[in-house]
C-alpha cells in the first residue's frame, strides 16, 4: 500500500476534469429549477448532447463546433420538454422521466455509425513553465478550455441570479408564479427560456464526456451522470457555489477510488459509488419536512405547472 | 383415371419429399456481451461469424444480438433465439454461463457453445476458450523490457480465473526479463465501459505506470496512453491498429474464425459432440499482432522467439519454479501447470502485491 504514490495536485486536476460534465449539467438544472420547473430529463439531454457533439465534431473536424452541436442537441430535447410541460401542462416528473428514456434510445440510434471513431483533439492551455509548476500549474493552468468555461459559468450564474434584473425575474417566477404573472411577467416564456438554457448546459456536459473525458462514443456512456447532476442541485441547496463543491465531491469519488486501488488500498467499489446517492437521499429527507423545505432554499413553485386563470 | 390420379399423387409425393430433402439453412445464433463496434472482444467474435458465413454460404444463416447484459436478460435472449429456430448458439462471455446451461436444459436438441466458461451441465453444452495467458506471456516480456519506470499496469475486468491467469502470466514474464518490475492492478468491474477504462488508465499513468495492459474491451486505455508522453499499451482482443506505431506496440488478437468454422461444420455433418476446447497460439486462436518499430529490435526478436517456443509447445508459460503469493510452492522446477489448476486459478503468484477482491 503506497499512498505516497498519489500526487494530490495531480489528483485535484483530475477531479476538476472529472467533475466538469456534472458541473455543467447541474448548473443548467439549477437555473431551470430556480424558474420553478423540475426537469428530470437531464440524463437524456446529456447523452443526446454527447452524441450530437461527437457527430458534429467528427464531421466538421472542430471541437468547438462539436460543443455547439452538443448544446443544440440538448436544447432540442429540452424544447420538447418545454412544449409538453408548459403548453400541454403535462406532469413535469413523468415527462422528464419519459424524455430521459427517449434521449437514451434516440442517442443510441444516432450513434450507430459512430462507435469506435476518434474525435478531433483540443489543445490544452499551456503557459510554458508556469503551467508545469508543481502545484498551482498542475491544478489550475493545464486544463482544456471547457473546464475554465465551467468555472466561468459558476461565477456568471451566481452573479446573474444575485445581482441582475433577469435573475430577479427568474427567481420570482420560481418562487411564486402567480405573483409574477400578476406583475405582468410572461411566466411561460421565461420558463421555456430557462428550460432551453438548462438543456443546452446538459448537452454541453454530455459533449464534454464524449469529446474530452473518454473520448469515444458508446451507448449509454453517461452512465447515470445526469441523475448525479440532479442530485447535486438538491445537495447544493440551489446555490451555484455549492454546486461547484458538490461536483468536485461527487465527480471526485470515482477518480479517488481508482487512485486508491492503483496504490493498493482496497475500499469496495460499491461503497464509494453509492455515496453520492446516499447523501442526496439524506438531503431530500430533511427537505421533505415542512420547515426543512423553506430552510433549504427550494424554489416554492418547484414542480407546479403554471396556468393563467384569466 | 385411377392411374392418372395415382401418377399425380406419386409425383406430388415425390415433389414434397424432394422439397423436404433440400437442406434448410442451418441457423446459427451469436450472443454478444458488447457492441460489435467495440473494436475489441465482440468485434473479433463477429469477424468469426462473418467467416462462417463466407465459408458456408447458403448453407448457414447467422443471427446475432449485441450488448446483451449478463443475467436474466441473457436467458430471455437465448430462449428467443432457440425458439426462432437457431440450432447452434454461441454465447460469447463468461457471465452467460448460467443462462446458457439453464436454456440448454429446456432445448435439448439445440447445441450451445459457451465461451470462457467451465460448466457443462447438459450434453448439449460445450465450452471453448483461448489460452490468452500465452499471449500475455509475450506482452509481459515486451512490457518488462520496455518499461522505464519499472511500473506496469493491468486493468482487470472481473476477478475470474481467466483474468488472474493473465495477470500472473504478465507478471511472471515481465519479472523474468526485469527483476525490479512492479505490477499495479485496477479492477474496473466491467468488460466494456470506455469512461471507466479511461479513468483507470489515467489513475495508473498518474502513479507512474508507463506500460498498460487491459483485460477490458475498448480502445479507451490506448486513447488515454496516447495523450501522455512515454506511455505504451497493447491492443486487446483485436489489433486496434489506429493506435500504431505507438502507443499500441503490439496486441493480442482473438481469432475465433477457425474454431467457429470447425464447429458449424460439425453440426452440418452431424458430428458435433460435447467438448471442452482450449486453443492457444499453436491452434492460431491467439495471434500476436504486429510488433511495431517503437519496440527495439532485440526485444522484438525475443518476443518472436517466445511466440515460436509456445507455438511448438516447447515452452509453457506456467513452468516452475513458481510460488504462490503467500510463499507456498505451487510448481516445482520444470513442472508445468495442469489445465485444471489454471481453470480454477484464483491466487496471485509471489511478488504481486494486493489481494484479489471477492
Amino acid at each position: 500500500m503506497d499512498l505516497s504514490a498519489i500526487n494530490p495536485a495531480v489528483l485535484m486536476a483530475t477531479v476538476m476534469v472529472a467533475a466538469t460534465p456534472i458541473l455543467l449539467a447541474a448548473l443548467g438544472e439549477l437555473v431551470v429549477e430556480k424558474a420553478g420547473v423540475l426537469n428530470l430529463g437531464v440524463e437524456g439531454m446529456m447523452i443526446l448532447g454527447a452524441i450530437c457533439g461527437f457527430a458534429v465534431a467528427v464531421e466538421t473536424g472542430s471541437p468547438v463546433m462539436g460543443f455547439l452541436g452538443g448544446a443544440l442537441g440538448g436544447a432540442a430535447l429540452s424544447l420538447i420538454f418545454a412544449l409538453l410541460t408548459q403548453y400541454l401542462l403535462a406532469n413535469q416528473v413523468a415527462t422528464g422521466l419519459a424524455l430521459t428514456l427517449f434521449g437514451l434510445g434516440f442517442s443510441a440510434l444516432i450513434g450507430q455509425g459512430y462507435v469506435g471513431i476518434k474525435p478531433p483533439e483540443w489543445v490544452r492551455l499551456d503557459l510554458g513553465a508556469v503551467s508545469r509548476s508543481p502545484v498551482v500549474g498542475t491544478i489550475l493552468l493545464r486544463h482544456d478550455p471547457m473546464v475554465y468555461t465551467g468555472l466561468g459559468f459558476v461565477v456568471a450564474i451566481w452573479a446573474v441570479l444575485k445581482f441582475s434584473r433577469v435573475g430577479l425575474i427568474l427567481r420570482a417566477v420560481g418562487e411564486n408564479h402567480d405573483a409574477a404573472h400578476a406583475l405582468g411577467y410572461k411566466v411561460i416564456r421565461i420558463r421555456i427560456l430557462a428550460i432551453l438554457f438548462g438543456g443546452a448546459m446538459a448537452g454541453l456536459g454530455g459533449a464534454y464526456l464524449s469529446l474530452m473525458r473518454v473520448p469515444l462514443w458508446t451507448e449509454g456512456m453517461t452512465a447515470g451522470a445526469g441523475w448525479i447532476a440532479l442530485a447535486l442541485v438538491v445537495f447544493a441547496s440551489w446555490r451555484p457555489g455549492r454546486v461547484l463543491l458538490g461536483a468536485y465531491l461527487f465527480g471526485g469519488i470515482t477518480v479517488l477510488q481508482l487512485n486508491l486501488q492503483a496504490s493498493g488500498v482496497r475500499i469496495p467499489v460499491e461503497y464509494l459509488s453509492m455515496s453520492p446517492y446516499l447523501i442526496t437521499i439524506l438531503v431530500l429527507v430533511v427537505m421533505s419536512s415542512g420547515r426543512g423545505r423553506a430552510a433549504l432554499n427550494a424554489p416554492a413553485s418547484l414542480g407546479r405547472n403554471f396556468h393563467a386563470t384569466h | 383415371m385411377k392411374r392418372r390420379t395415382l401418377l399425380a399423387g406419386a409425383t406430388l409425393a415425390l415433389g414434397l419429399a424432394g422439397a423436404a430433402w433440400a437442406e434448410e439453412p442451418l441457423k446459427v445464433g451469436f450472443v454478444y456481451v458488447g457492441p460489435i463496434g467495440d473494436g475489441g472482444w465482440t468485434y473479433q467474435h463477429d469477424l468469426g461469424r462473418l467467416a462462417v458465413e463466407e465459408a458456408y454460404g447458403d448453407r448457414v444463416e447467422t443471427i446475432y444480438q449485441e450488448s446483451v447484459p449478463e443475467g436474466a436478460d441473457a436467458e430471455r435472449v437465448l430462449t428467443q433465439m432457440a425458439l426462432s429456430g437457431a440450432k447452434l448458439i454461441f454465447t460469447t462471455s463468461f457471465g452467460f454461463m448460467d443462462a446458457t446451461n439453464n436454456v440448454a436444459a429446456r432445448f435439448p436438441d439445440v447445441k450451445f457453445e459457451h465461451a470462457t466458461g467451465y460448466t457443462r451441465a447438459h450434453p448439449n453444452v460445450t465450452t471453448y476458450d483461448a489460452r490468452f495467458y500465452e499471449g500475455r506471456a509475450v506482452l509481459g516480456t515486451i512490457a518488462g523490457r520496455m518499461t522505464q519506470s519499472n511500473k506496469i499496469g493491468y486493468i482487470g475486468s472481473f476477478p475470474i480465473p481467466e483474468v488472474i491467469q493473465g495477470i500472473n502470466s504478465t507478471y511472471l514474464h515481465a519479472k523474468k526479463v526485469n527483476p525490479d518490475v512492479e505490477l499495479v492492478v485496477i479492477w474496473a468491474y466491467t468488460w466494456f465501459d470506455p469512461a471507466k477504462e479511461a479513468d483507470a488508465a489515467r489513475a495508473m499513468i498518474e502513479q507512474g505506470v508507463d506500460v498498460i495492459l487491459a483485460h477490458t474491451d475498448s480502445t479507451a486505455p490506448l486513447a488515454e496512453a496516447a495523450r501522455s508522453e512515454g506511455v505504451i499499451g497493447f491492443g486487446q482482443a483485436s489489433d486496434m491498429s489506429e493506435y500504431k506505431p505507438s502507443p499500441r506496440v503490439s496486441s493480442i488478437i482473438d481469432n475465433w474464425a477457425p474454431y467457429y468454422i470447425k464447429r458449424v461444420g460439425a453440426v452440418l455433418d452431424g458430428t458435433w459432440e460435447q467438448q471442452a476446447s482450449w486453443g492457444g497460439i499453436a491452434e492460431d486462436e491467439v495471434v500476436i499482432g504486429e510488433i511495431t518499430d517503437a519496440v527495439p529490435a532485440e526485444v522484438k526478436a525475443e518476443a518472436e522467439t517466445l511466440i515460436e517456443a509456445i507455438r511448438s509447445r516447447e515452452y509453457h508459460p506456467f513452468t516452475g519454479p513458481i510460488n504462490k503469493q503467500d510463499g507456498s510452492v505451487w510448481l516445482a522446477e520444470g513442472e508445468v501447470a495442469e489445465d485444471g489448476d489454471l481453470l480454477g486459478m484464483m491466487f496471485y503468484v509471489e511478488g504481486i502485491t494486493g489481494e484479489i477482491p471477492q
